[in-house]
């Protein structure tokens, strides 16, 4: 398939804990603001609904054949739409998702895959966790999507780069934290910032970040909002603390380059992974006769 | 420098946020602080004048007979320098309907009456302000257990309480606040003659440190011992830590039905906000 540049607006926004109506009246006027200039907008996680929901995750939980979500669809004929909710399976199951909306329906969920269960994150016990990454073929070009955490596990940018990906949308509600000095900034951020780019160098993809701002409860949301190209460059990002927007170009060129000079999804060796990771996954080892590995 | 330095423009900017989006969640832009003449009422205010602007901001000082007429001129020192409207409530007559035919002399339960009195006067004056009453202990109280229930340690949100001392000094003069304020002794002037580091037994330059490694860092004892911190110093901190750990939560609720106030309804303050 011939890759074509995409337009794109990421949204820095700041959702109200809880509130769909006020959060997809926000949807509804960033997604009008930016049709028809870009071809595709990213939302942060859980853009829908806020982060810190505990027992609101069941009440504010859709159905992807939700009639609520109907006006955002709709919009979705004009511009692709990716965004936070939480999913309610058919089977009842809820998961902290990211919806792909385009022509008019649901392109693609992906599921939070890695739950963050630990320190100030209690997302285990609120949520079903994802078992799958798999790349979106969207008429813009081919994304991987990742809901932050997912970011901090290998086998997440890994698949995408698998699938030679254009580039990999990450939606996000980081914690602010780590004011020490000399910095510069959140120590938070810098990590992320860190993350990013190296994403973007060993997997020589475009790195798209949509992360939120504002408050629940003294927990403040660091942003940062930021697009990066496959050299790591930033191209566009947010450094206050404030909602706001993005507008880039993925340049399809730019990929081309990037990856002519440095190939190395051709050089990549999967089956050396798949023989690694025989060793770790006993079912695995088994399938392909080489349990023997383990002890070697 | 130390390990403890924050950056303060930085800090500045985030409690800013923090105090327009949470007193926003109630649906108000005012605040109320309680000014002691000391420097953490100080950094709270200007925090305070920072986010709402000087005329949303209620100052208000809380004598009583026996305070330190230091406090109060170091008081109006920080409401002229922040532009602020003030104003004096004495809790003279107040306090001591309660502590004179009660013949209460204990200095601790005399100490805790005057929190408390302030505490009333705050949030009585917070309902016709129409603002919320901004708190200002330190996480170095707060910590320590140095601070009286319901009294100081009762408000509505607060600012402070993720910094150390040390850090708050930081953010002092970040904020350019009168030198008097952040020069002199800390004291929580609830009898003659108090400070707060005469009192502790120790300073809070030495105890920032240690608590610093024993909450942030989650050192052991033996950890700080070998750091050269004196084990007696050690153990007194972390048993102060531990001792006053119900200061530190709300009360307990009995969980007798399937879904509890305090155990398994779990909302946000921020809910729907």
């Amino acid at each position: 398939m011939a890759r074509m540049d995409c337009r794109l607006v990421v949204a820095q926004t700041n959702p109200a804990l809880g509130d769909l109506r006020a959060n997809m009246e926000d949807h509804l006027q960033r997604v009008e603001a930016a049709a028809g200039a870009a071809d595709l907008i990213l939302f942060p996680e859980l853009s829908l609904t806020g982060y810190f929901l505990r027992d609101q995750v069941d009440e504010v939980a859709l159905a992807t054949d939700d009639a609520f979500l109907r006006p955002l669809l709709e919009k979705s004929r004009r511009i692709s739409i990716a965004f936070g909710f939480v999913e309610r399976s058919r089977e009842g199951r809820l998961y902290n998702a990211l919806g792909f909306l385009e022509d008019g329906r649901f392109l693609a969920v992906h599921r939070k895959v890695h739950l963050v269960t630990y320190g100030l994150f209690d997302e285990g016990r609120d949520f079903a966790a994802g078992e799958r990454f798999r790349t979106i073929t969207s008429r813009h070009g081919r994304f991987g999507p990742m809901i932050c955490e997912d970011m901090w596990h290998m086998p997440s940018a890994y698949s995408y780069f698998l699938d030679d990906a254009d580039a990999i949308l990450v939606a996000s509600a980081s914690p602010a934290r780590g004011v020490d000095a000399p910095g510069p900034g959140l120590a938070s951020q810098r990590t992320w910032n860190v993350l990013l780019s190296a994403t973007a160098l060993l997997y020589r993809t475009w790195v798209v970040y949509s992360s939120r701002v504002g408050w629940e409860d003294g927990i403040g949301f660091g942003g940062g909002s930021r697009v990066l190209d496959p050299y790591a460059n930033a191209r566009a990002a947010l450094e206050g603390l404030e909602p706001g927007a993005l507008t880039a170009t993925m340049d399809s060129a730019i990929l081309r380059r990037a990856r002519n000079e440095l190939p190395l999804r051709r050089d990549e060796k999967p089956w050396i992974l798949a023989t690694e990771l025989a060793r770790h996954v006993p079912l695995l080892g088994a399938l392909r006769g080489e349990a023997a590995l383990k002890n070697e | 420098m130390s390990e403890l330095d924050i950056q303060p423009a930085l800090v500045a900017e985030l409690l800013e946020g923090f105090l327009r989006e949470e007193v926003g969640s109630a649906g108000l832009e005012r605040a109320v602080v309680g000014l002691s003449g000391g420097v953490d009422s100080a950094v709270v205010a200007a925090l305070c004048t920072r986010a709402f602007g000087a005329s949303n901001v209620l100052a208000v000082l809380l004598p009583y007979r026996l305070s330190s007429p230091q406090s109060s001129s170091d008081a109006e020192l920080v409401r002229q320098h922040l532009g602020l409207t003030m104003k004096r409530c004495d809790i003279s007559a107040m306090a001591d309907s309660y502590l004179e035919p009660e013949r209460i002399d204990d200095r601790r339960r005399r100490g805790n009456v005057l929190a408390r009195c302030r505490m009333i006067v705050l949030y009585d004056l917070s309902v016709e302000w129409k603002g919320l009453v901004v708190g200002t202990s330190n996480k170095s109280e707060i910590l320590l257990g140095y601070s009286t229930q319901w009294g100081d340690g009762a408000y509505a949100l607060n600012p402070l309480g993720d910094l150390y001392k040390h850090q708050v000094y930081q953010l002092a003069r970040f904020l350019e606040l009168p030198e008097e304020v952040i020069d002199k002794s800390p004291s929580a002037d609830l009898f003659e003659g108090q400070t707060d580091e005469g009192e502790l037994g120790f300073t809070y330059a030495e105890v920032d440190r240690l608590l610093y490694r024993l909450v942030d860092r989650r050192y052991s004892e033996e950890e700080l011992v070998a750091e050269g911190f004196a084990r007696e110093f050690v153990r007194r901190v972390a048993d102060m830590v531990v001792a006053t750990q119900f200061k530190r939560v709300a009360p307990p609720i009995a969980k007798l039905s399937r879904r509890s106030v305090g155990h398994d309804f779990r909302y946000l303050r921020d809910w729907k906000r």
